[in-house]
């Protein structure tokens, strides 16, 4: 008995091999796979939905949706990559995209999409801005991201303060958040942790400043740009928010949904999470980032991207043009998981969630500002909490520590 | 010579029709040997060649030489690492005599020792990734048990790992929480060896329970116990896993200063794609991994006892 069991373990072992085999053959006329690796289980189902979709009109072609986990997701990629073994499709991100786009590593679609015919003004230009490259087309994007206040209006029914809304200036957020905050109950009006994306970068723009400038030095030292690091650092010194050690042991989007904040200043790619909780939904409102000296909210978004060294290069490139089309689009919108890149086919997104006013994030696409970009990003941008967190503690000026980590980032960009 | 002389009609025998042909031998080994090579020795031979490169995100390096050692010199950074990397292992090696005091203590129970064995190597059975996330709850500044049960008497809380004080404590004595189940059971052993008539003996002599673990448990089971203590060392050295896990969060300040060795080479090479420069960091944590087991089995000769 036991034998037979394992004969047959064998056979099927055996079997799968072949399957595998087959699989992976492809080239001359025979089945074709692709796989699609991304990040998010949350978009899984919509992912499936559009391979589906390629599927159907492309039957010899096969396409496999991967969801690795986002710790390894870029060291996967990059061994991968490197190796020769990377998946065909994958989400690439802004910030890691200099590294794969200019060593050769992304598939230049740009023969598919002329072919195909793509308008290419039917993506945010700003989303554009922060893949493009002259000589060539890596990919287009999926979907984009803008920020906006997050807030609880029981929270604010409670306090008695008026709701954020599109009249908001910087001064009114503070007045609010500290109105807001209230220690005995254990609720704060705004969590301020060392978020670039959904936080200070915003502020930065929004006084007039910069990040890294137009000669490519960084510029985050200038006055405009530390009135914009001081806005949050000033919510620490009113107490108004969680410490940064209280936020880095209990995530700020899960004190927000715990009713402990009453305002998170972050992205559109929160409204599927926040929306899927039946009580946070009833108590949670959207209104615009305040307004500085003008308005801004960093925008960012996914590419669809492909690999260089893949088997099948024109079904890839096919695929890639489809995934990021508009029949694709509409499929996210309607998962309702994310904000999707093509114009005009925002509103599926809008109607998936209506006790929500999202529009406030696509509305924001008008005066966003592509996420800073320059040099080893990932280097970067992994020094921001050692130079940064002493002003948000308090032990040092925003001025000097955005000083230091001014130089450093030189000292990266010079390397 | 001689032995060896006379030895071949009875190994010819023995090995039959096939021949005394030394390739067999080979043969035999080369399916261990094959991938012991190809997933140690190959990779090992390209990262010590890659510590001389400067490598970009892709394609092929150029040769540097020296540099990546040099710039580990001078990275404030590459020092506090060891640093901590020093103290993690300074705390998992107080670990060790716990172990051994944990050991002897099972050792006496006669009824249901292997409920306590389980119990202790339970961890180490654990995916690390979920053990980490658990004591990550536990550890939480506001709603942690830890904290919780210190309150109870009057003990202030604290933000174990989300403050750069406590951080690396906290996470030893994960460490050593993880490790123990591993280190009873070698100890277990080496405690089985002993033969139970030295302690009958030394009862009648008038010996004490405190006495016969000084004089008797002790010194035979120094063995075990250094064995314990080398792969102690080994293995804190190359930690990484519980500072990705339990440090790693949204934006961390406490991680800064509580980067280990492997984990700065993890930054260096897969986030920061300077490979080469964490190849550097490999070679060096290998080179001081063998000079630390290195000391250690020459210290052996004045407290370890073989008989």
């Amino acid at each position: 008995m036991r034998h037979s069991k394992r004969g047959a373990a064998a056979a099927a072992l055996a079997a799968s091999a072949l399957v595998l085999a087959a699989c992976s053959g492809g080239g001359d006329g025979e089945d074709v796979t692709l796989t699609y690796a991304t990040w998010s289980d949350d978009q899984k189902p919509a992912m499936e939905a559009i391979a589906a979709a390629f599927e159907e009109a492309h039957p010899d072609i096969d396409v496999e949706v991967q969801v690795l986990p986002w710790p390894e997701y870029w060291s996967t990629l990059q061994v991968g990559a490197a190796g020769r073994t990377a998946p065909d499709a994958f989400w690439m991100l802004a910030d890691q995209y200099p590294a794969y786009a200019d060593n050769g590593q992304l598939l230049d679609i740009s023969d598919a999409v002329e072919s195909a015919g793509v308008d290419l003004a039917a993506y945010p230009e700003s989303v554009m801005d922060l893949y493009e490259r002259d000589d060539a087309v890596y990919g287009l994007p999926k979907d984009y991201d803008t920020n906006g206040i997050w807030f609880n209006k029981a929270l604010f029914d409670a306090a008695g303060v008026a709701y954020p809304d599109d009249t908001w200036t910087w001064d009114d957020a503070r007045a609010a958040a500290q109105q807001l905050t209230d220690p005995d109950a254990g609720v704060w009006g705004i969590a301020a942790p060392i978020d670039r994306q959904g936080g200070y970068y915003n502020s930065i723009y929004q006084a007039g400043g910069e990040v890294i400038g137009d000669d490519g030095q960084a510029a985050i030292d200038s006055p405009e740009a530390v009135a914009g690091i001081e806005f949050w650092t000033q919510m620490q010194a009113d107490g108004s928010s969680p410490t940064l050690q209280q936020l880095s042991d209990t995530e700020a989007v899960q004190m927000f949904m715990d009713g402990k904040v009453a305002m998170y200043f972050s992205g559109s790619f929160w409204a599927q999470r926040l929306y899927g909780d039946e009580a946070v939904r009833a108590t949670t409102g959207v209104a615009p980032l305040p307004m500085g000296e003008q308005r801004a909210s960093m925008i960012s978004g996914i590419l669809n991207a492909g690999y260089a060294g893949t088997e099948h290069p024109e079904e890839l490139a096919e695929f890639l043009v489809f995934a990021s089309g508009e029949e694709a689009a509409v499929l996210q919108a309607e998962s309702g998981a994310v904000l999707p890149a093509y114009a005009g086919t925002q509103q599926p997104w809008l109607d998936a969630m209506p006790e929500f006013d999202l529009q406030v994030f696509v509305d924001a696409v008008d005066y966003s500002v592509p996420l800073p970009i320059a040099g080893n990003a990932a280097e970067w941008t992994g020094l921001e909490s050692e130079y940064l967190a002493p002003a948000w503690n308090g032990e040092q000026s925003a001025a000097d520590a955005a000083a230091a980590y001014n130089a450093a980032i030189d000292e990266v960009l010079a390397e | 010579m001689t032995a060896r002389a006379a030895r071949p009609p009875a190994r010819r025998r023995r090995a039959g029709g096939l021949g005394p042909s030394p390739l067999w031998g080979y043969a035999m080994i080369a399916p261990a040997f094959i991938g012991l090579a190809a997933l140690y020795l190959w990779p090992f031979l390209k990262t010590f060649a890659k510590s001389f490169m400067d490598t970009p995100a892709f394609g092929p390096g150029t040769w540097t030489g020296l540099d990546n050692y040099t710039g580990l010199l001078g990275d404030g950074d590459f020092w506090d690492a060891f640093a901590n990397s020093g103290v993690y292992t300074g705390i998992l090696l107080l670990g060790v005599p716990a172990a051994v005091v944990l050991a002897a203590m099972i050792q006496q129970i006669s009824r249901g020792r292997a409920v306590y064995r389980v119990l202790f190597f339970l961890p180490v059975v654990t995916l690390p990734v979920a053990v980490s996330m658990v004591w990550r709850f536990i550890y939480n500044g506001d709603f942690g048990l830890l904290n919780w049960a210190l309150s109870l008497v009057g003990v202030p809380g604290q933000y174990w790992v989300a403050d750069d004080t406590y951080a690396i404590y906290a996470i030893g004595a994960v460490g050593i929480w993880m490790s123990l189940g591993v280190n009873l059971i070698i100890l277990g052993a080496g405690l089985q060896a002993i033969p139970p008539e030295l302690y009958e003996a030394s009862a009648m002599d008038g010996a004490g329970r405190v006495r016969q673990f000084l004089r008797i448990t002790l010194p035979l089971l120094s063995p075990s116990v250094f064995l314990v203590t080398v792969l102690t060392v080994i293995s804190a050295l190359q930690m990484f896993d519980l500072v990705f896990v339990m440090l790693r969060s949204v934006d961390n300040t406490a991680l800064d200063g509580s980067k280990t060795i492997v984990y700065l080479f993890y930054e260096k090479a897969f986030v920061q794609f300077d490979q080469g420069y964490g190849a550097a960091i490999a070679v060096v944590l290998l080179l001081v991994i063998m000079l630390a087991t290195l000391l250690q089995f020459r210290l052996q000769r004045r407290w370890v006892f073989y008989d």
